[in-house]
């Protein structure tokens, strides 16, 4: 195995720089609608389950079928990554606008009234009050996210996409076990350190969830 | 002043928490809003800094209609303080209480700078400020909360049962401190309880609403127990308000007879009541400040029915017996 690494440094450093970049970027992309989606849903109480309904219905979605399907829809080349990018934050709002909905719906609602009482307008209790309480709700949706996105991006390797999922697709073909083990362990270890790299943040910047 | 003019809340679904209430609460006093659960007091309160919109009415402040205000502005102008505190669990104490300032734009230096001499102000040492709410207890909290809503200086604030989520013993410890810093600040507070004994005692006014949102009675405290508007007010008040209406006047007028019979140490303090069995304690003695209900007490749980009155220096120098404070309240009431 280590063998094999030294002779293939760079394609599995491409691999893996990929899909590091194929799993983050829907994070990113998926948190930042995430948030406005899942305020919607406390803000207004109605479109709650409408929501939540709709994303999981589109979270129990194959992603093979889902790879496969967005081309058509979306007009994209077959292989273009945008694929895979656009189904893993399909996945990551899917699961983060719900718990960032039930992470704000957590806030006592007698912390909410002493804010608004203190003189808060409403953009600012949000962003100063109701979302850093929720932040321990929403980060353990950003960390399940993360997690589940990394061993996703492998799936699109069998559309010809998906950074260490590549190397499975090679140790099959080849009937060579080697960078199937490396694919495997890179992106465990992967998953591993995304995870604790969110619960590192989580402890700096919500130490009051230590307090007590 | 906050002036409620003819005030009606009915909520959707048609009941009506507040009916027809005017009322005046003047500048600088404490006035308590008390009565039963349902009766508004609490719809009343919030109405003053717009958490609540009035069907009909206004509520002026200092003669200006609230309504016509930015609400969060108005808002920063008048500190609040809610049963469990509602504290910030996600911010130390001390940045808690530099909530409003900074709010209203001042630095976070300096809004913390304030916040640690209102924390001491309040009975809460520097120790404090770093810790969050979730560390505190209950009763830390309700100084937290107090801290909070003072940390503008605000001219108005208002109470929504602060005390009443503490245990008995804390909870007279708070009253005591309380009163000892709105007599330094002065500001005009309005206070909802639904504790009638603690509306008697922290009201400079009580203004006591029945279900319904109905004003039953509005005065002081002496008023409320000499002259119940009605039957409502009388059984709210309570049966034992003859006694507790003696709390309101001192001992200072009462004549007292001279010291006979006590035995006293060299300083002339008093030491007891010579009995068969040696000396019987006297249970305590009062100064010419003290209340009537305090004298009255003292009567009657002597030993000998006669209670000591001290002057500045401990030394004894009266005596009043069960019947010389009998004569005297009914002097009084004569």
């Amino acid at each position: 195995m280590i063998q094999y690494l030294r002779n293939n440094s760079e394609i599995v450093w491409l691999a893996l720089q990929e899909h590091l970049y194929l799993a983050l970027l829907p994070v990113l992309l998926g948190f930042a609608i995430s948030l406005p989606l899942g305020y919607l849903a406390v803000r207004f109480p109605r479109l709650y389950h409408p929501l939540i309904n709709t994303f999981g219905v589109l979270y129990s979605i194959p992603s093979l079928a889902l790879f496969v399907f967005l081309p058509v829809l979306l007009g994209t080349k077959v292989l273009s990554p945008v694929n895979i990018v656009v189904a893993l934050t399909i996945y990551t709002v899917a699961l983060l606008a719900r718990t960032v909905a039930d992470g704000l719906r957590a806030v006592d609602p007698v912390v909410i009234q002493a804010a608004t009482a203190m003189g808060y307008r409403r953009l600012r209790r949000l962003t100063a009050v109701e979302l850093p309480i929720a932040l321990p709700v929403i980060l353990a949706g950003l960390r399940v996210a993360t997690v589940s996105n990394i061993s996703l991006v492998s799936v699109g390797s069998l559309i010809g996409i998906g950074g260490l999922g590549q190397l499975f697709t090679r140790g099959f073909q080849l009937f060579y076990i080697e960078p199937i083990l490396v694919g495997i362990i890179l992106s465990v270890l992967l998953a591993g350190l995304a995870d604790l790299i969110i619960v590192l943040v989580q402890r700096a910047i919500t130490p009051w969830t230590r307090a007590a | 002043m906050i002036t409620f003019e003819d005030v009606v809340k009915v909520y959707p679904g048609g009941s009506t928490a507040v009916d027809h209430l005017s009322l005046e609460l003047p500048t600088g006093k404490i006035t308590t809003l008390v009565g039963p659960s349902g009766c508004g007091k609490t719809t009343s309160l919030r109405m003053i800094n717009r958490m609540v919109t009035p069907t009909s009415g206004r509520i002026l402040i200092d003669g200006e209609d609230v309504a016509g205000k930015d609400e969060a502005l108005l808002r920063r102008g008048i500190g609040y303080v809610i049963q469990h505190a509602g504290l910030f669990p996600h911010r130390t104490v001390l940045d808690n209480v530099a909530t409003v300032p900074v709010l209203l734009g001042e630095t976070r230096r300096t809004a913390r700078t304030k916040a640690l001499v209102l924390l001491e102000r309040v009975g809460l040492s520097a120790e404090f400020a770093k810790r969050y709410p979730a560390q505190l207890s209950g009763g830390q909290q309700q100084r937290v909360g107090v801290a909070r809503a003072l940390a503008a200086d605000p001219p108005i604030m208002l109470m929504d049962e602060p005390f009443s989520a503490v245990d008995p013993v804390v909870r007279a410890q708070l009253h005591q401190e309380f009163l000892r810093l709105q007599q330094d600040l002065g500001k005009t507070i309005a206070m909802v309880t639904h504790d009638i004994d603690e509306a008697i005692k922290l009201g400079d006014h009580v203004a006591v609403l029945r279900a319904g949102g109905h004003l039953a009675q509005f005065g002081t405290p002496r008023e409320l127990l000499a002259e119940p508007a009605d039957d409502f007010v009388a059984s709210f008040v309570g049966r034992d308000r003859g006694l507790r209406s003696l709390s309101f006047d001192t001992a200072s007028e009462l004549p007292v007879k001279p010291v006979d019979g006590l035995s006293l140490d060299d300083a002339g303090r008093p030491l007891g009541w010579p009995g068969p069995s040696g000396l019987q304690p006297t249970g305590g003695a009062f100064t010419k400040e003290d209340s009537l209900r305090t004298v009255t007490d003292l009567v009657i749980s002597s030993p000998v029915g006669i209670a000591v009155r001290v002057g500045p220096d401990g030394a004894a120098d009266g005596l009043v017996s069960h019947h010389d404070l009998a004569d005297y309240l009914a002097s009084r009431r004569s």
